[in-house]
């Protein structure tokens, strides 16, 4: 009878309740981020109505709308007085000259190998993971350049024709941009490199040529220096000596990125600890092996990011080349708008769309990349 | 041993020539300067060689002569009968045009769409994300044909129109037109009424800054300026008896064919390719602004805005206060290198035609052949413009610099 108190003592917890419904889940989301308050709510409203009058009319022309197969323009013009949507036949029909530009089909396979060695040795560069790193750095920038120049331009030894010259006037499409790309990074690196140093350099002439070369280039637009390499550079020469027009363009992209790509090697000379190059010095390290083992290692790694949002950059930029005359892959479109047997009233839209999908391709994944190893490289600098 | 000592004493150490960093580094610096001496005496030498072989008058007398071609859109008065040097100038003022009328467009939009990519609204932020990721990962020349060739040839034929905003602005493939203000006698006064404003304004400031540092009494700044520097106007425009008339553009609809559509010089008139050329940098630099505004807004640290809520700072003084100089500071340095961008980049004008320093000057190059003094020209003035923004941005640093203790 004790036992049995008059009052009721709970000996256990009370479940926890449940958060209410309108703090969790998806409703709670929506009231969170979409509709918190009557400004909120009017600003979704408006958002989501920009976002499907941009939607809908671009999923209705690229899809919907659009012409799969054909064989000439019949295939593409607009029935019965509606709009037209995307005519891809086209771009179907186009698509090796966007890929190769007129480069012979015979001889084709030569770009294919150089794709695909370009392909075979960028991707275990750009995994900070594989193996042999070293080995394959040099593979990329220093043989990978020799054997396709080869490749594309042919091989002549002693009369004896082992691959056919193709003119470089007869490349185009994303052949040229790449071309261009690549090579102005790939050659810039080097006298960005020493422009860098020539920058932070002690000895005050160095110093004063690296400063107004850097600041030169970087102060004029890229169409300007375009122009100056294909009308300029050949007064400079001697009677007789003539460049390819793409060499010409190709110095003149070169020079050009490196004053870019030396601010951004020397923001990552900037970011060593003068630890490091007073530990080296007290090795007895003289400036290159100091600078060849010790620095730079250092430094590039850091300003990976920043090499690749210049790649970016000079990616975007090679289709400034259509103005003095060479077909890159925004060219080689534009090229063939002319064409009378693909001539209908989306033409225009569907070559610009398949252009800015081929670009964006490219340098998105270029950025995501680059994003990827800034968080990668910059965890062993958190102290 | 005497000779030992002393040449212990006076030079130590010194074993050789070769060793030595300064004699290195005088070496390497004459070595630089004979290389880039005899660079420069080859490729002067060459250029003359070829300039005489061409025929071509190496000078600046070209820019007296008669340039003999037309410029479709001229801030200053330019016929065919002018000369190159008048022509390159009506170049050089277009690309101060588009910069000008591009750095507040993009501005404008940078900085909505950067505060839109902050915002708490899923939809608006990721609206803002497709607007960055989409337009910075495309060429600007592709978005520029985008808008010249795709666009603007898609509108009504020059004998039709597409009108909006209640009929005053019309759209064709010539252009956008809209009203024109014609300024008559008296109007004048609008001028100097607005310059009152901004100078009242301005002392008005001054005093309501020393008055608040004094007592800490604040003052309706804002709504003071805004109603002086646009209601004095509007009263002076009222009071001398409206001296402004709008000059509407013409439409004929009737009559011969051929002399439909919009009557010439009548109203105000954008030339396509200066709106293609416009928007398409404008939106383009804007998706870098807004990157550069998100990042300098991140850069303020939470706790700033914490701190100013815990003296009982309000939201709306918090971030103009606290947080918008702090931001300031970040921003404006990659701000001013986008503004600078934006003007290089109009040279893309070149690809649509639309007659800047650089379309211009190639029109001229060509006639003439006058390339080494073309070019020269054309690196002058962006490499002056570059020269000015930098020491701008010199000078706003420092001032802006934290004063640390």
């Amino acid at each position: 009878m004790s036992n049995q108190s008059m009052f009721h003592i709970r000996t256990e917890e009370a479940p926890l309740l449940p958060a209410p419904v309108s703090t969790t889940g998806v409703i709670g989301w929506m009231r969170q981020h979409l509709f918190s308050s009557i400004g909120n709510t009017a600003l979704t409203v408006v958002g989501i109505l920009i976002a499907y009058s941009i939607i809908a009319p671009f999923i209705q022309f690229a899809f919907i709308d659009a012409v799969w197969t054909g064989d000439n323009r019949e295939a593409c013009l607009p029935q019965d007085g509606g709009h037209s949507g995307a005519c891809w036949a086209y771009v179907e029909a186009y698509f090796p000259q966007f890929i190769y530009g007129r480069y012979p089909t015979d001889e084709v396979w030569r770009v294919n190998i150089v794709y695909a060695l370009f392909a075979l040795l960028l991707v275990p560069l750009a995994i900070p993971s594989a193996p042999y790193k070293r080995t394959n750095a040099i593979l990329f920038l220093v043989i990978f350049p020799i054997v396709a120049y080869f490749l594309l331009t042919g091989l002549v030894i002693g009369g004896t024709v082992i691959l056919p010259i193709v003119e470089t006037a007869v490349w185009g499409g994303l052949l040229v941009t790449l071309v261009i790309a690549v090579t102005g990074i790939v050659a810039s690196l080097p006298l960005g490199i020493a422009l860098a140093l020539g920058r932070r350099s002690k000895m005050p002439i160095i110093k004063l040529v690296s400063i107004i070369f850097i600041e030169f280039w970087r102060g004029v637009p890229l169409i300007t220096v375009l122009f100056m390499s294909s009308v300029m550079l050949p007064l400079f020469l001697p009677e007789g000596v003539t460049f390819d027009k793409l060499l010409r363009v190709l110095i003149g992209v070169t020079l050009f990125s490196a004053a870019y790509m030396a601010e951004v090697v020397r923001g990552g000379l900037q970011a060593i600890p003068k630890g490091q190059y007073e530990g080296a010095m007290a090795l007895g390290l003289r400036f290159w092996p100091m600078m060849y083992l010790i620095i730079l290692p250092q430094a590039l790694k850091l300003v990976i990011p920043g090499i690749v949002n210049t790649f970016i950059g000079l990616f975007k930029d090679t289709t400034l080349v259509l103005i003095v005359g060479m077909f890159d892959l925004l060219g080689q479109i534009q090229s063939s708008f002319t064409d009378p047997t693909w001539s209908t009233p989306s033409q225009g839209h569907t070559g610009y769309l398949f252009a800015a999908i081929v670009f964006f391709v490219f340098c998105f994944g270029m950025s995501r990349y680059s994003i990827f190893m800034e968080k990668k490289l910059h965890t062993g600098h958190k102290r | 041993m005497s000779v030992m000592e002393q040449d212990s004493a006076g030079a130590p150490a010194r074993a050789s020539l070769l060793n030595d960093p300064k004699a290195r580094g005088l070496f390497y610096q004459l070595v630089l300067i004979v290389a880039l001496v005899t660079l420069g005496y080859v490729i002067v030498t060459n250029t003359i060689a070829n300039l005489e072989r061409q025929n071509i008058a190496s000078g600046w007398g070209f820019l007296e002569n008669t340039a003999g071609f037309g410029i479709i859109q001229s801030l200053a008065p330019y016929s065919e009968t002018s000369s190159y040097g008048q022509a390159v100038f009506v170049g050089f003022l277009n690309t101060l045009l588009v910069a000008v009328v591009g750095i507040f467009l993009a501005t404008l939009i940078g900085f909505v769409v950067g505060i839109a990519r902050l915002s708490n609204n899923f939809v608006i932020s990721r609206l803002a994300y497709c607007y960055v990721e989409l337009i910075r990962n495309v060429p600007l020349l592709l978005q520029i044909f985008f808008w010249y060739f795709a666009v603007l040839r898609a509108v009504p034929g020059k004998r039709d129109k597409w009108s909006f905003l209640f009929d005053y602005f019309h759209l064709n493939i010539a252009g956008l037109r809209g009203p024109k203000p014609i300024w008559e006698p008296g109007a004048e006064f609008i001028g100097y009424a607005l310059i009152i404003a901004i100078v009242a304004t301005y002392l008005i400031a001054r005093w309501a800054r020393k008055r608040q540092d004094a007592t800490g009494q604040q003052f309706p700044m804002l709504w003071t300026g805004l109603g002086l520097i646009i209601g004095l106007p509007v009263i002076t425009y009222l009071v001398t008896g409206m001296p402004m008339t709008l000059e509407h553009p013409n439409f004929v609809e009737t009559g011969p064919m051929l002399r439909r559509g919009f009557e010439l010089n009548v109203g105000f008139n954008l030339i396509p390719e200066f709106l293609a050329l416009t928007l398409a940098l404008s939106i383009y630099t804007a998706s870098f602004i807004a990157e550069i505004v998100r990042a300098g807004i991140q850069a303020v640290s939470h706790g700033q805005t914490e701190a100013a809520h815990a003296l009982g700072i309000r939201h709306g003084p918090t971030l103009r206060l606290v947080i918008i100089p702090q931001a300031m500071r970040v921003i404006i340095p990659p701000l001013t290198s986008q503004y600078l961008n934006l003007t290089k980049n109009s040279s893309l004008a070149v690809a649509i035609a639309f007659p800047d320093l650089v379309s211009v000057g190639g029109t001229v190059l060509n006639q003439t052949g006058q390339a080494i003094e073309i070019i020269g020209i054309w690196m002058a003035v962006y490499l002056s413009l570059s020269l000015i923004t930098s020491a701008f941005m010199n000078w706003y640093n420092q001032r802006m610099a934290l004063v640390e203790r």
